[in-house]
């Protein structure tokens, strides 16, 4: 209501060159997003996997998020089925780690000298993960911008040392930006000035309006439920064999070393596939997002399907924290 | 003497847990400092000083060192110490402890004994040396109910810390807490870092707050009073308006600034048309924000937000907050829009895709076993006073729908509104002020602060989900125990406790359980009923807690009054209310208070006999009512039992005690002159006889013998 006058913000994709630049300049790592569906950057193993064990790591990527039941059918302004999480995570967080936050703001165009910024308690927990870190939720004028967590545990693990997790909104950081009702309005990208005339302009509505639609109708209306139950019951029997199988190996190579039959671990323990293993619990991960926005969890089964999935990523937690153990004794 | 300055700069702490910090942290080192004789009992208050991103205590007068001490350390006793005159390894011991020779040590005589003692003289410490040891530990030791680690994993705090100050006068005092090592510099306002203000040098306790003043930090008292100054001025600038008064809202604001001010929203005026209900929960509850309403209490479309920062010089703020006011209200007109197009009574069906709990069935059920049991509750409370009006078949319908919100968006958006969404709805689509009036109200009372639900027909579905709920959980065997109260069972009691009393429902209470538990017959969870059927005892000892817990903690009835009221009866609240009324209201008279001591003295006399198997007559027999004394107690106590029958029948509890009071000038006279226990057992056994009657007839109201008085107590043995 009240009118404010703003120089040219940044487009979406400026808002993203923007902040990977100033992260890589602190020195994290710019990986790219995880490249299965995911429903938050804390998913992809390079925040699930790397916040276990001892190695100190610095890393920032753009996650798409995908919550099948936030789907609004591309209706509703503010509500998305895949929003975009700036995730970077700094293990351990350095001292300074509020004012790089906020340093991070500025470096996106946010002048905090004319805003109002506060931290407000939010304490983050996922049972599907087996995680959980005390934190805030950043809220610049009244807006939710960012979540700041200190994770404490990952997978049902202990984490020593922990790891701060910056996740930054970045439709809704761009709509503060830009000052737009509708996250459809935000302006993704904008073509150079050639000749004096604009370049073309494209929205966030013209780059994945489709995917909100047509997402919002299969999750809701069309996915076949039965397919996904089956989906979801083979990828968990693969998965838990997988964390079965090293277990196995794990523990036959630990007694062979014991007795002195054999000298040292081998590719067997250091080369099993856990990765893949993680995949296969992400993947059940999203096929009971997209049963449960179809409507065919119920309340109480749901309870059960959490603590299945949890017990995956739990398995595949502990492993892989054992993996990296024995891989660094290896070298 | 010095000022002690002890300032711990932290992360953001969580708004809910500062206060309670600060105050344990000043109680701490108060503590500490009597502890260690280190503070003149004549020493000024302490200042407290908390803030989002600190919590700081100074002490005035603190000693420079500890005074010498001379203190009697006390020995084992002397016939331990020595044998035959010579001293044992146990004196040999002591002496070691004390650093003396034996000879040197004396002997003290006590209540227990002779002992031996030595004077043991310590020097006293340089209070920096006892308070660098000892802060540490005080600091380590405050409660925070989440904690975090963020260097070593033994280190927990609420928040990380960044920053600490102890100071005697400008003296740093050489302590480290968490990795932190403490100085003499503090940390502004963010804004103020942000400018390039980042460190703030101290001078010692007493300029403390006025130079964290300049570094834009204020004390609570003093946010507190800048937020109401400005919340008033800029409310003044909207001719007629009134910011909402809200203790619980300005205690969150004032825990989330250093230095606050308070900007004026606006919101498009078409918003007002979604419940009000809706937009103060998203404005107070979701943004934190003051609303505004005019002389009739009618909202405003305005809101007040408070920043952490002096105001909003660009306009850049407010513009901020109205975009993600209309964005938050625009979800809601969206939900619910949606939400019109089906009708509470086509959700009715939905419900049965809606768990309530495992075994216990769907929403779609329980509103069907909601519905017969308030039914009964209306004919129940109908049968026992007709005075009390209540539409059944606004009970049912509102039973039938009560559940149907559960389904809507607006409540999967909002779930602090379930029942109020659903109330707000069937009013709208038709069903009626009183069903919307009673859906609304049927979570009520959410807890000791909530009130009641307003109408008759509100109490009854109020009363009839929980009890279903309490039923249902009970016959599983899914009871609270301990601090695990999963759903919320003993609120739920509570609830219907308080409603049935301040409604004065006739409404016994094992009744209403019986009958919620039938509701479950035919059903999957009755089958599993059968192995658990305690808990039909254990839901009536429930309820029993609980009614205690009511007259007890809400009422403020005495504890001995409230056993002795429970005593006599457990089932009738609004009955068990009326009688503790009474029997506190006479318990100071003189009289009562001898046929208090009267009655324990029956009690002890009948549980004698019952030990010493002595037999009593199964009637009294006047016949052998041989002394005069025993005659007349007999005659009086038929005649006030008559009496005072009669005024309990018209529930006037005062009138039969104090005609029960009247009985005081016969019982003492039979206690003077009649000897109970006799020779004559047949006397006896007669005797005995006359004591249960009065026994029985006279503990409908109260058991006597557990009223408190003055000079006895309940379990003193007569």
């Amino acid at each position: 209501m009240t009118n404010v006058i703003k120089t040219v913000p940044p487009t979406f994709q400026e808002l993203i060159l923007n902040l990977s630049a100033f992260w890589a300049k602190k020195g994290c790592v710019l990986q790219q997003p995880m490249d299965l569906e995911v429903g938050a950057g804390t998913m992809a193993p390079e925040t699930f996997l790397r916040v276990l064990g001892p190695k100190p790591y610095k890393v920032a990527y753009v996650q798409p998020s995908r919550r099948p039941a936030d789907g609004r059918y591309g209706e509703n302004p503010n509500r998305l089925y895949k929003h975009s999480q700036m995730q970077v995570i700094l293990k351990p967080p350095p001292e300074n780690v509020q004012e790089l936050y906020l340093e991070s703001l500025a470096a996106i165009g946010i002048d905090l000298s004319k805003h109002d910024i506060k931290f407000e308690e939010d304490n983050w927990e996922s049972p599907t993960l087996g995680a959980w870190g005390l934190g805030w939720q950043v809220m610049l004028d009244g807006l939710e911008i960012t979540q700041f967590t200190y994770f404490q545990q990952c997978g049902g693990v202990d984490l020593d040392p922990i790891s701060a997790e910056l996740t930054y909104g970045l439709e809704r950081i761009a709509s503060f930006l830009q000052d737009v009702d509708s996250i459809y309005e935000i302006v993704w990208s904008r073509e150079p000035e050639v000749d004096g005339k604009a370049g073309q302009i494209f929205t966030y509505a013209d780059v994945r309006l489709a995917d909100e639609e047509q997402w919002s109708t299969y999750n809701f209306e069309m996915a076949d439920v039965a397919k996904l139950w089956e989906h979801f019951n083979l990828n968990e029997a693969e998965c838990a064999a997988l964390i079965a199988g090293y277990k196995k190996i794990a523990a036959a190579e630990g007694e062979a070393i014991a007795a002195g039959t054999a000298s040292k671990r081998t590719y067997a323990v250091t080369r099993y596939p856990l990765l893949p293993a993680y995949e296969l619990c992400l993947k059940c991960s999203n096929l009971f997002n997209v049963l449960d926005a179809r409507g065919a969890i119920s309340v109480t089964e749901r309870v059960g399907v959490i603590a299945r999935v949890r017990t995956l990523a739990v398995g595949v937690a502990t492993a892989w924290v054992d993996q990296q153990k024995e891989i660094a004794r290896f070298e | 003497m010095a000022d002690l300055l002890l300032e711990i700069g932290l992360e953001e702490v969580p708004a809910r847990m500062i206060q309670a910090a600060a105050e344990e942290l000043q109680k701490r080192v108060g503590d500490l400092l009597k502890r260690e004789r280190l503070v003149s009992p004549d020493a000024a208050a302490p200042m407290m000083f908390d803030t989002p991103r600190r919590l700081a205590v100074a002490f005035a007068g603190v000693a420079e060192c500890q005074p010498d001490l001379t203190e009697q350390i006390l020995g084992p006793s002397v016939k331990v110490a020595f044998k035959d005159g010579a001293p044992t390894p146990a004196a040999h011991a002591f002496a070691k402890k004390v650093g003396l020779d034996i000879a040197q040590i004396e002997r003290v005589t006590n209540p227990k004994g002779e002992y031996l003692a030595a004077n043991v003289r310590q020097t006293g410490r340089n209070a920096a040396t006892v308070l660098a040891e000892a802060l540490p530990k005080e600091l380590n030791s405050l409660y925070w109910p989440k904690s975090m680690y963020w260097r070593e994993p033994g280190e927990r705090f609420v928040r990380p810390v960044r920053w600490l100050v102890a100071m005697l006068d400008e003296r740093v005092i050489s302590l480290e807490f968490d990795g932190v090592v403490a100085g003499s510099a503090s940390r502004s306002h963010r804004q103020k870092e942000l400018a390039g203000m980042v460190s703030v040098p101290l001078q010692g306790a007493s300029s403390y707050v006025q130079t964290l003043r300049g570094a834009s930090v204020l004390s609570r008292p003093e946010r507190t009073a800048k937020i109401r100054k400005d919340l008033d001025a800029v409310t003044r600038t909207i001719p007629g308006a009134h910011w909402r008064e809200d203790a619980a809202l300005l205690d969150i604001v004032v825990n989330l600034c250093e230095f606050p001010s308070v900007i004026l929203g606006t919101f498009e005026p078409e918003y007002l048309t979604l419940p009000e209900e809706v937009l103060v929960t998203v404005m107070r509850d979701h943004q934190c924000y003051f609303a505004l309403e005019d002389s009739n209490h009618r909202l405003l479309p305005h809101f007040l937000a408070v920043l952490n920062r002096d105001g909003d010089p660009h306009g850049l703020i407010v513009h901020g907050h109205e975009r993600v006011l209309r964005a938050r209200f625009n979800d809601a007109r969206f939900f619910y829009n949606f939400d019109q197009k089906h009708s509470l009574q086509d959700r009715v069906k939905v419900l049965q895709a809606v768990t309530f709990q495992k075994d216990l069935g769907s929403y779609y059920e329980k509103s069907q076993r909601m519905e017969v049991l308030a039914e009964w509750i209306c004919k129940e409370i109908a049968a026992h006073d007709k005075s009390l009006v209540i539409s059944a078949e606004t009970v049912k319908t509102a039973a039938r729908l009560a559940k149907t919100d559960l389904t809507c968006e607006l409540v999967k958006e909002f779930t602090e509104l379930q029942g109020v969404i659903g109330g707000l709805y069937a009013e709208v689509q038709g069903e009626g002020k009183a069903v919307g009036s009673a859906i609304y109200d049927q979570y009520r009372p959410a807890g000791a602060e909530d009130e009641v639900p307003r109408t008759l027909e509100g109490a009854v579905l109020a009363i009839a989900d929980k009890a279903d709920s309490i039923a249902g959980m009970f016959r599983l065997g899914l009871t609270p125990s301990g601090s695990k109260d999963p759903f919320a069972l003993r609120r739920q009691a509570n609830g219907i406790v308080r409603i049935v009393a301040e409604k004065s429902l006739p409404l016994p209470l094992s009744a209403l359980m019986l009958v919620a538990m039938d509701q479950f017959a035919g059903s999957p969870a009755y089958a599993k009923f059968a192995a658990f059927n305690e808990g039909r005892e254990k839901a009536a000892d429930f309820f029993r807690e609980r009614l205690e817990f009511y007259l007890r903690d809400a009422k403020g009835y005495a504890y001995d009054v409230v056993k002795a009221v429970l005593a006599a009866g457990a089932d009738d609240v609004s009955d068990a209310v009326a009688r503790a009324e009474a029997v506190s209201a006479v318990r100071s008279s003189a009289d009562f208070a001898a046929i208090a001591a009267s009655f324990k003295r029956i009690k002890n006399i009948l549980r004698q006999a019952d030990e010493n198997k002595f037999g009593i007559a199964p009637e009294v027999n006047a016949a052998l009512l041989k002394e005069e004394a025993e005659s007349i107690l007999f005659a009086k106590a038929s005649e006030t039992a008559h009496a005072s029958e009669a005024y309990c029948k018209a529930s006037d509890y005062v009138a039969a005690l104090r005609e029960i009071s009247q009985l005081r000038p016969a019982l003492d006279r039979f206690f003077d002159q009649v000897m109970v226990m006799t020779e004559d057992l047949v006397v006896r056994a007669n005797r005995l006889a006359v004591l249960r009657q009065i026994l029985h007839d006279f503990s409908t109201i109260a058991d006597f013998s557990e009223v408190v008085v003055e000079g006895s107590s309940s379990d003193k043995k007569l």
